[in-house]
């Protein structure tokens, strides 16, 4: 074949791959709805392109509800989705909810751990045991065993940059973060020293996330230590 | 050594003078308050008409239509327990608490009483209100809807939130200020039932009262002077609103927000946008309009809509002054490829290649009166913050834009927005880095 005769082709492949990524055909779907917010959270819900913009797709529906809430009335802060949120209704608030809790989209590798292997161990430590003497509930008691959440409003700990975390329970300590009261994370995270945060944080961005990803359906019965947990935001 | 100290008895006879003027003009202000009130009793109630039940279900229309609760409310507070901070440029008031609460509410205030607040700007005790609270356009409600008002507030459940003393920088936080302040700028609305003008149809004279009332459209779509009076025959010219960078369209500018149909009009206040059914009109209500439409107007009784879209008819004589570009400026704006690249990668997907958007989801660009404002504002924010319309019974599931202020900076929302508005037909000015800065600032700052 001559050299111009290919390179016509070529052109002519080209033009159409382009056209046909250009004109993504439009459809009347929640993905073409929530282009808002995919926009920071990643295509799907995933995460955003620089590790901070938490996951959405898979959390529970009520979960990530109760956020939604939070930020409109004011209990979370980000300037960006408060004005975005503003002029939503609640009964649009639950649709965008159930939408990216039903997405069930494979989770990236964890980054593998940077800390201290002793770091790490207390980081596991804490998450599954807890500290008795800080009391201090293990993660997995409302967690779940998985640590991936639990219907209908706990969320996964695992699947996060180590940075959001940090950033999450940074918050409950300082009051820019609250859920609605009583405010069981705002305690636990008073509780944790900055060594604590620093473990914990490492430990959990750490874990490969296990396969299915899904919450649980109910949480594991409690120890002594968390008996007096009341969650307002997951009763 | 000067003239004036040179002369002592000179010097003392203007001190006396500038005082005794200072002292009379500050007692007419006073004076023209207090006789503003005379009557404030003798204005019959129309609360007798009806049974209590029909009065509290009409207040509490008219309370959602006027939107009091948006203001009386802190985001996750109590309804009407008051808290939210009202900007103005001399500093912020907060809302007072206003449900029926007799210590930090208005459990005790009379039907009077409320009447003072609302028709003539005065609390109970009889010290002057802020015009954040916009009594300028409730002094146009009548004595029955403020009854009615007064009923429904009084149904709702107490709060014990105690209000807070307002921000308001020295001496606009003084009664005197307020005196002076009212003698320039408010007129209580004659408390005489107005002639019905023949040449005027009831119902849009229902959309007058409505308007000018308490949908208090003016506070917003009004210009105002330096000392944030509302300046006479400019009510519905178009401003920017105190604190923020969002500018109220004028309504009496079809090149800005002035009513071109009778339906679309409708379509805004009930729906908050007028593309769904129609495919030539992209009007989406945005930023604080968003919130009239989502927790006022969509509430509208279909008659009250119509009355208000007759009126917003009538405001539209003015001569369309559409932002015109001069052509340098076309042309530079023409001549920028990075401008055309960033909007073929970041807005044709959803708002189309040529700008014509996609019928009932994504506005088009092309002819676009919010995009082609000569105040870019508006346009500005829509790109940088993003946001969705209002989600109303009538569009439940709005489309939302995502915002770009993480991935275009000042110069690159300059360049597409400068490309936007010189497209496709498009003839509106360049917009300027500079001008996104500021307005980026000012939102970021609010």
């Amino acid at each position: 074949m001559h050299y111009a005769t290919m390179k016509k082709i070529a052109g002519l492949v080209l033009w159409a791959a382009s056209l046909a990524a250009s004109a993504a055909a439009f459809e009347d779907s929640m993905a073409q709805r929530t282009l808002a917010c995919t926009g920071c959270h990643g295509p799907q819900g995933k995460s955003g392109p620089d590790g901070y913009y938490p996951r959405l797709a898979g959390k529970p529906a009520g979960y990530l509800y109760n956020q939604l809430r939070n930020i409109q009335d004011g209990r979370r802060h980000y300037a960006l989705m408060e004005g975005l949120l503003a002029p939503l209704s609640d009964a649009y608030l639950h649709e965008i909810a159930d939408y990216f809790s039903a997405l069930d989209i494979a989770y990236p590798p964890p980054n593998p751990a940077v800390a201290d292997p002793k770091v790490i161990a207390r980081g596991q430590t804490l998450a599954r045991q807890g500290d008795a003497a800080l009391q201090l509930p293990a993660c997995t008691q409302c967690h779940g065993n998985a640590l991936m959440g639990v219907q209908p409003s706990t969320p996964a700990l695992l699947g996060l940059p180590r940075d959001y975390l940090n950033a999450q329970l940074g918050g409950w300590q300082t009051g820019q973060r609250k859920a609605q009261a009583p405010d069981c994370m705002a305690d636990i995270a008073r509780r944790l020293s900055d060594a604590d945060v620093h473990a914990v944080t490492s430990w959990l961005a750490s874990q490969t996330v296990p396969q299915p990803s899904k919450a649980a359906a109910v949480r594991p019965a409690l120890a002594a230590v968390s008996k007096a947990i009341v969650c307002g935001s997951a009763p | 050594m000067t003239a004036i100290s040179a002369n002592p008895w000179t010097s003392r006879a203007l001190r006396t003078t500038v005082l005794v003027l200072a002292v009379a003009l500050l007692w007419a202000f006073w004076g023209a308050d207090a006789w503003h009130e005379r009557d404030v009793s003798a204005v019959p109630t129309g609360a007798a008409a009806i049974t209590p039940q029909a009065l509290v279900q009409e207040g509490a229309y008219l309370a959602r239509i006027g939107n009091c609760a948006v203001c009386h409310t802190t985001p996750g507070g109590e309804p009407f327990a008051g808290g939210r901070e009202i900007d103005t440029p001399f500093g912020a008031v907060p809302s007072s608490n206003i449900t029926p609460d007799p210590e930090h509410g208005i459990g005790q205030w009379s039907a009077d009483d409320f009447w003072r607040a609302m028709h003539f700007g005065k609390s109970r005790d009889g010290h002057r209100l802020s015009p954040a609270f916009p009594y300028t356009s409730y002094t146009h409600v009548s004595r029955a809807d403020s009854d009615a008002l007064l009923a429904y507030l009084q149904s709702l459940p107490p709060s014990r939130r105690a209000n807070e003393p307002s921000k308001l920088t020295w001496p606009f936080n003084t009664q005197a200020a307020l005196a002076v302040w009212r003698a320039l700028y408010f007129w209580p609305a004659s408390n005489a039932p107005k002639e019905s003008s023949a040449s005027v149809p009831p119902d849009t004279q229902r959309g007058a009262y409505l308007v000018q009332g308490l949908g208090h459209c003016a506070e917003c779509h009004g210009a105002r002077s330096p000392l944030g009076g509302l300046r006479s025959g400019k009510e519905f010219a178009g401003a920017v609103l105190p604190g923020t960078p969002w500018h109220a369209p004028s309504l009496r500018n079809t090149a800005e927000a002035g009513a071109t149909s009778v339906e679309d009009s409708m379509r805004l206040l009930q729906t908050g946008t007028t593309a769904l059914q129609s495919a030539s009109s992209q009007g989406v209500a945005q930023g604080p309009m968003a919130e009239v439409v989502l927790h006022g107007s969509q509430y509208l009784r279909e008659n009250d809509a119509r009355s208000i879209a007759l009126y917003l008819q009538t405001l539209v004589p003015a001569a369309p002054a559409q932002s015109q570009a001069s052509a340098t400026d076309l042309a530079a704006a023409k001549a920028d490829p990075r401008a055309a690249k960033l909007y073929e990668g970041h807005c044709a997907a959803c708002h189309g290649k040529e700008g014509q958007g996609q019928p009932g989801a994504y506005p088009a660009l092309a002819g676009n009166r919010a995009v082609l404002m000569a105040r870019p504002n508006n346009a500005v924010l829509s790109v940088q913050f993003g946001g969705f319309a209002p989600a109303t019974a009538g569009n439940p599931r709005p489309y939302g834009m995502p915002p770009f202020l993480l991935t275009l900076n000042d110069a690159d929302v300059a360049a597409v927005l400068s490309h936007v508005r010189s497209s496709w037909g498009n003839h509106a000015a360049a917009v300027t880095e500079l001008e996104v800065q500021q307005i980026r600032r000012l939102q970021a700052a609010h």
